[in-house]
């Protein structure tokens, strides 16, 4: 964890409790997780009660409370993606990185969420790997895919 | 202050601009049931046992009555056959989750609900926010909070809070309409100072 840069966060904000979204989604983006010691911080300096950080955090599937992957992997789930095969896309990424849906490897590589629906399904099956769309994948491709990232 | 006349159950009553259709009606007597509600707090709105039907210029609505303010000429009706249907309908899903709360039993005989068609979902609170509200708006200690949302949203108490002001409060225990509440102070007591009996065994 890069405490610098997240003091830097914080006190540009300092003492502004309205700006707490923010400054939650700018931690998010530099550390991938918010971590305890983060949100007590906040909490200080923004003058925010902690229970309120973590009725936001907890709300929003844009933040995390455990460490995330270096690499954001999301499988449409929705029906048109479903009928077309993401479960065995699913099951050819358990297989290669060893996640499930909602799971983070143990060497912070991937991290696999499921998503409802991209809004392409004629691309159907959908894979999004840090913002990058697979579409049409096949399972096998899928794992050559992730044989990329490191 | 101006005085705003409406009718409540077909009585004139007189209000004050800026109450709400509960506080008026209680100045007059009459009952409106209330879960979510408390002098002291802001009103929420969250149980919506309190849903009277509003007539306004010939058109009905459906509102909770502890947050709509009265307005001239308005007539509310507190007892009409639909609100009676939908607060049987709210008290089948409250009582699927808490079904032994003494406030909800009492109300479910007097709207006369017999069985709980709803899958039984133990989680003995019905997030009406009272302990929420009451710990951050009077105590202003915000030992108490929700976490997660829709189905999974509970509430918490932050531990590192609640060790140092809630065991000389407790003051929301009281206020809560299920028992939901003590029990949580009690689990999270118990995960932050587990009894002697229960330490685990140093490894050998």
């Amino acid at each position: 964890m890069d405490d610098d840069k997240i003091d830097k966060i914080i006190n540009k904000y300092q003492g502004d409790a309205s700006s707490l979204i923010q400054v939650l989604l700018e931690i998010q983006r530099e550390n991938r997780w918010l971590p305890k010691e983060v949100l007590e911080k906040v909490s200080k300096k923004l003058k925010v009660p902690l229970s309120q950080i973590q009725h936001i955090a907890t709300f929003y599937k844009a933040f995390s409370l455990v460490p995330r992957g270096r690499h954001e992997i999301h499988v449409c789930t929705g029906t048109a993606c479903h009928v077309r095969g993401a479960p065995r896309i699913l099951d050819a990424i358990h297989r290669t990185t060893g996640v499930g849906p909602g799971e983070t490897d143990s060497d912070l590589k991937f991290s696999l969420e499921t998503v409802n629906c991209l809004g392409c399904c004629a691309m159907g099956p959908v894979m999004v790997v840090d913002g990058k769309h697979h579409g049409k994948i096949a399972p096998a491709k899928a794992e050559d895919v992730l044989k990329n990232y490191d | 202050m101006s005085e705003i006349l409406l009718q409540i159950d077909g009585r004139e009553v007189k209000a004050e601009e800026g109450m709400t259709i509960l506080e008026a009606s209680r100045t007059v007597g009459i009952d409106i049931p209330t879960l979510c509600y408390h002098e002291k707090l802001e009103p929420y709105g969250a149980c919506r046992i309190c849903t009277v039907e509003v007539e306004t210029r010939g058109r009905t609505h459906l509102v909770a009555a502890c947050l709509y303010p009265v307005e001239e000429n308005l007539v509310v009706r507190t007892r009409s056959e639909k609100v009676i249907k939908i607060r049987k309908m709210l008290l089948e899903l409250m009582l699927a989750h808490a079904p032994e709360a003494g406030v909800l039993q009492d109300l479910a005989q007097e709207y006369g609900v017999r069985e709980v068609r709803f899958e039984k979902e133990p989680s003995f609170c019905i997030l009406c926010g009272l302990c929420v509200r009451y710990c951050a708006e009077v105590k202003k200690k915000n030992a108490i909070g929700f976490v997660d949302r829709g189905v999974r949203r509970e509430v918490s108490f932050i531990p590192e809070i609640a060790s140092k002001e809630c065991r000389n409060c407790k003051e929301c225990f009281s206020l809560c309409p299920t028992e939901a509440l003590q029990a949580r102070f009690l689990l999270t007591e118990a995960l932050m100072s587990p009894s002697p009996s229960f330490e685990p065994k140093s490894e050998e």
